[in-house]
């Protein structure tokens, strides 16, 4: 985090030299942002504080950690196919989750998945695209979010 | 803009109604509720709330410098690789979430886009964007990122390339409902 911070910083300068006006109204939009999200950021911080303290810890290990196998990617990528966040709040709360005890390819699923396969959208894709296309497009997302997930889990081991 | 009233409404009920469960957990010595606050909630918020403000200020400058437009413009038929790569930087500039890359795409297709590079643009535009590159790196470390974008580039590829043989003689279209 600290790098990316002086990253920030960095950009933030450099920003600020080529153009003045232009850096200012980028902060703005940035932290009026932030701050539309920041209720939405709270409440997923209270609802998971309060599901971490009710879920032992061993659970959450036994069925999306290390050696949860297949139940663990099953588990991430119905919810990250249903669940719909943006990634300000579905990082927070993978890096929560990591905290606690899930897997990082179990981790990965559920991002991938997340962010492409989209069930609670797929009305919203019909229209654009028609129901066909639609379908082999969701379902050829989750097999490679399923790929991803299963690559990472190799790498991560090493 | 109603939908987002009401939404931001309950959020702010269940923010009110936990800082009020805090607060008399607190007063009356009740452990499990001092023990949400210290152990897990204040733990969370400490990590983000200094990091956040700093990644929407990068997310806020990002999108003043760059011009969405100007590159959409080089995504045509029989753009082959470079129509790809194209196609994949354009995305990583954005935000937003999955259903804001179909408007796009019925745009896209209307300039002449290739259906190949039309599905990658969205499998990108999903996964690989700068500004939440910077949150998955601060939250969930530098190696689980750059495994995950190295493994998600190709897949999203071959993806597009396989809709593209998939509907290749069929009747495509991308309808603006």
């Amino acid at each position: 985090m600290e790098i990316l911070t002086a990253i920030a910083l960095m950009a933030l300068m450099a920003s600020l030299l080529a153009d003045r006006k232009k850096t200012w109204k980028g902060i703005i939009k940035g932290l009026m942002m932030f701050l539309r999200l920041l209720p939405a950021i709270l409440v997923v911080l209270i609802l998971v504080s309060v599901l971490l303290f009710i879920v032992p810890n061993d659970l959450i290990v036994k069925y999306l950690g290390e050696n949860a196998g297949f139940t663990g990617y099953l588990v991430a990528a119905i919810v990250g196919s249903i669940a719909l966040m943006p990634g300000f709040i579905a990082y927070p709360l993978a890096g929560i989750l990591v905290h606690s005890g899930v897997s990082y390819p179990v981790i990965a699923v559920f991002i991938t998945t997340l962010m492409m396969v989209g069930v609670l959208t797929l009305p919203v894709e019909i229209k654009y695209f028609g129901t066909r296309i639609s379908l082999i497009r969701n379902a050829l997302f989750l097999a490679g979010a399923l790929i991803v997930g299963g690559l990472i889990g190799l790498f991560f081991v090493l | 803009m109603k939908k987002h009233l009401t939404n931001n409404w309950i959020n702010f009920l269940i923010i009110i109604a936990f800082a009020l469960f805090v607060a008399v957990s607190f007063r009356t010595g009740f452990a499990p509720g001092q023990a949400i606050f210290k152990d897990q909630f204040y733990r969370f918020f400490k990590e983000m709330i200094l990091f956040l403000p700093v990644m929407f200020i990068l997310i806020g400058l990002g999108d003043e410098w760059i011009n969405r437009e100007k590159v959409e413009r080089h995504i045509g038929k029989g753009s082959g690789l470079k129509g790809i790569v194209i196609a994949v930087f354009l995305s990583m500039a954005q935000a937003g979430p999955l259903y804001g890359a179909f408007p796009v795409t019925y745009l896209l297709w209307r300039k002449g886009a290739s259906i190949r590079n039309i599905f990658i643009y969205i499998g990108a535009f999903c996964t690989i964007k700068i500004p939440m590159i910077a949150f998955e790196i601060g939250f969930l470390g530098w190696k689980f990122s750059v495994l995950r974008t190295l493994f998600t580039l190709p897949v999203i590829i071959l993806i597009g390339i396989v809709m593209e043989k998939l509907l290749k003689n069929k009747s495509f279209e991308i309808k603006n409902p």
